[in-house]
């Protein structure tokens, strides 16, 4: 091995020029996460075994990409959530879309939807339809996709503690259009670890509810096939102050614990690990970015295939949706926000995400209006049609120093993974909150380093405007909404019938007793117009609720 | 006063689960002596005055981002009210608006502190107030 040795020599050499010429030390940096960055990376830092480490895209272990030909022959699906608080305005703007050429759907629920509340619980009234579409039963649902024929798109939900509800609800409305749930696409969220930890949907304690997510999975596996029956979401704790690397750590520790769950039941990894997807958050560093999910995407393959011993080569592949970090963008000068999203789109884009959502730049205020929510999908065509970086795969890819820190970000997130392992796992580490406890402490930290300067924030802390003011135009609530809402239970509890309802939500109550998977007694109830509070009132009665830790 | 006798409730009001300015204010507070009250996320207006009159509370301080600050807000100070606890002074913290402020103010609250407020300011408030 001669190379290295001289390859070192002549760094030594370089080092020292540079160090002279600036007449300062020539320090190494550290990426936003922690992971060195190497001053200048050269061949001995980035030393793999191609074949093992990195190999070809659409091959174990998928470093450069899941896909054998990635965006050579399209791009990656441009995904913008959306929802209005109607299922009739939702409704028009989803056709629209279509119209548009869209194929892919993504559903915004209001927060009583989330949390399993009717518009007209006192507890949730605030709330109604204001960050999406409210749904209260089936009604609403077949209003939502009126006209859409369920077999022609798919469609993302990002729903958890009620997903197995809002699923019911998508596979009854299937049957009466005709549509076999064999041919339903889509993704429902269902990662309710991370409502834990970070998002805060959650509704019942963590056992019941790893209950209902491996219900999910079970059922899905072999009535819904073409559903991704959840999306596991790193988003949400990255968000909440995390690195990278604790991210990652975190995403897939957590990934491991739903994969573990559903083994349990006696169910072949092989039959349902292909539909198991990804979420994550891309901040700003760019090439930790594009490192983080070419280091994810090898992890995944080889847990999959070492630990659990997967053959199917669908089972290894770490399929992932992307937003740019809500977080990220400043309240002050909030165009530069367009800035921050396009170097985070591209980090994506360069990551090899499979679809992708541009936060707008507005999102410091408010949900975004018509405008800012065109310039974010804008971003997105703007990396793709002109930019150029679609014509190759993994462009990075042997990068001196995207390989290093690929394998950096690798190291880090496996050490991180067997410290989550002798800490009992994720399930464990986050009903004692010392999960949610790292990420606060986190957060804290990066805040402090915002205040003292430490780290620049443009227009924050340096280059700011004197007396600025940003009146940006605000999306309006209609405040109406709540009370058409309320109307609309009404009616539907005096013309449903009640007998039916009732038999269907006692049934469920003693299904949820027992070890049955409920998912066909969510169907039986949803078909019987119960409303999503009255199912999950009948099972908070018997999983009890989960009251937040308020661990500091 | 100092701050070491200064009791605040920090709270998240609603069902919004986003609680990482709630906790690095509380910690933020917490570390310049204050006593902080961190009652967490999904809690009603009335459980949020209910611990701050338990605790003999000066301050509480509210942390919304769902866009529903207003009527969080009127619900809180109704409840305050309800319960003679008018003396306690609110602060709210979030993604507000420029042009929510004054609605706020007008409601009752002592100071909004939107987006881009610092940990420094909110902190400099209390102690001047």
């Amino acid at each position: 091995m001669k190379e290295p040795v001289e390859m070192g020599l002549q760094k030594e050499k370089w080092l020292k020029q540079a160090e002279a010429t600036s007449g300062t030390p020539v320090e190494n940096k550290k990426t936003l996460s922690g992971l060195d960055s190497p001053p200048l990376a050269t061949p001995d830092d980035a030393q793999q075994d191609y074949a093992d480490k990195i190999g070809f895209p659409g091959s174990p272990p998928f470093t450069r990409g899941v896909y054998p030909t990635m965006y050579l022959g399209r791009p990656w699906t441009m995904r913008q959530y959306a929802g209005f608080a109607s299922a009739d305005e939702t409704n028009a703007r989803f056709k629209y879309l279509l119209d548009q050429g869209q194929s892919g759907l993504s559903v915004a629920f209001d927060l009583p939807t989330q949390t399993g509340y009717d518009s007209d619980d006192e507890e949730a009234e605030v709330e109604v339809g204001r960050l999406g579409v409210t749904v209260d039963s089936l009604q609403d649902m077949e209003k939502l996709f009126d006209g859409i024929p369920l077999d022609k798109i798919s469609t993302s939900f990002t729903i958890n503690a009620t997903a197995a509800v809002i699923l019911a609800m998508y596979i009854a409305l299937g049957e009466k259009q005709g549509i076999a749930p064999e041919k339903l696409r889509g993704t429902v969220q269902n990662d309710i670890l991370k409502e834990y930890v970070a998002r805060g949907t959650y509704i019942f304690p963590p056992a019941p509810s790893m209950r209902l997510v491996t219900d999910i999975i079970e059922y899905c596996a072999t009535g819904v096939p073409k559903f991704n029956t959840i999306s596991i979401s790193g988003y949400h704790m990255r968000e909440a102050g995390c690195s990278a690397v604790n991210e990652v750590a975190f995403t897939l520790g957590n990934a491991l614990a739903y994969v573990d769950s559903v083994l349990e039941r006696g169910i072949a990894v092989d039959s349902f690990a292909s539909r198991l997807s990804f979420f994550f958050a891309t901040n700003n560093d760019l090439f930790e970015e594009i490192a983080k999910y070419r280091a994810a995407r090898r992890i995944w393959a080889n847990l999959m295939k070492d630990r659990y011993g997967a053959t199917d080569p669908k089972s290894l592949l770490l399929r992932f949706h992307s937003q740019t970090s809500g977080s990220s963008v400043t309240a002050e000068q909030p165009l530069n926000n367009i800035s921050r999203i396009t170097i985070q789109a591209l980090a994506a884009v360069l990551g090899g995400c499979q679809s992708l959502h541009t936060c707008s730049y507005d999102e410091a205020f408010t949900i975004p209006t018509e405008e800012s929510a065109r310039i974010a999908l804008r971003t997105q065509q703007i990396i793709a049609y002109e930019s150029g970086v679609t014509n190759t795969i993994d462009p990075l890819g042997g990068s001196y120093y995207v390989e290093n820190l690929t394998d950096q970000m690798e190291a880090r997130v496996l050490e991180k993974l067997d410290s989550i392992e002798q800490n009992g796992g994720m399930v464990k580490m986050i009903e004692q909150g010392s999960i949610q406890k790292e990420i606060t402490s986190e957060a804290y930290e990066h805040e402090k380093k915002i205040e003292n300067g430490n780290r620049v924030l443009v227009g924050h802390n340096k280059f700011r405007l004197e007396n600025e003011h940003t009146n940006v135009e605000l999306h309006k609530h209609d405040l109406k909404h709540v009370e058409k809402c309320k109307q609309g239970l009404k009616k539907l509890r005096e013309s449903r019938d009640s007998e039916r309802v009732a038999a269907s939500l006692s049934s469920l109550g003693e299904a949820a007793a027992g070890k049955e998977n409920l998912m066909p007694f969510f169907i039986d109830a949803v078909k019987s117009y119960a409303t999503i509070g009255e199912i999950t009132g009948t099972l908070k009665k018997v999983f009890g609720e989960f009251r937040d830790d308020t661990i500091l | 006063m100092s701050n070491a006798t200064r009791r605040i409730v920090i709270a998240k009001p609603g069902l919004d689960g986003h609680d990482r300015g709630a906790k690095v204010v509380a910690m933020a507070l917490r570390d310049a002596g204050f006593q902080v009250i961190y009652l967490g996320r999904r809690k009603t207006p009335a459980q949020i005055v209910q611990a701050a009159v338990q605790e003999d509370a000066d301050y509480i301080g509210l942390s919304i981002l769902s866009g529903s600050h207003v009527p969080l807000t009127e619900k809180l100070f109704e409840q305050l009210r309800a319960n003679n606890a008018s003396d306690i002074k609110v602060l709210v913290g979030g993604t507000i608006p420029e042009q929510d402020i004054g609605t706020l103010l007008n409601l009752g609250v002592s100071k909004v502190f939107p987006t881009g407020a610092t940990m420094a300011e909110i902190v400099e408030f209390i102690d001047n107030n």
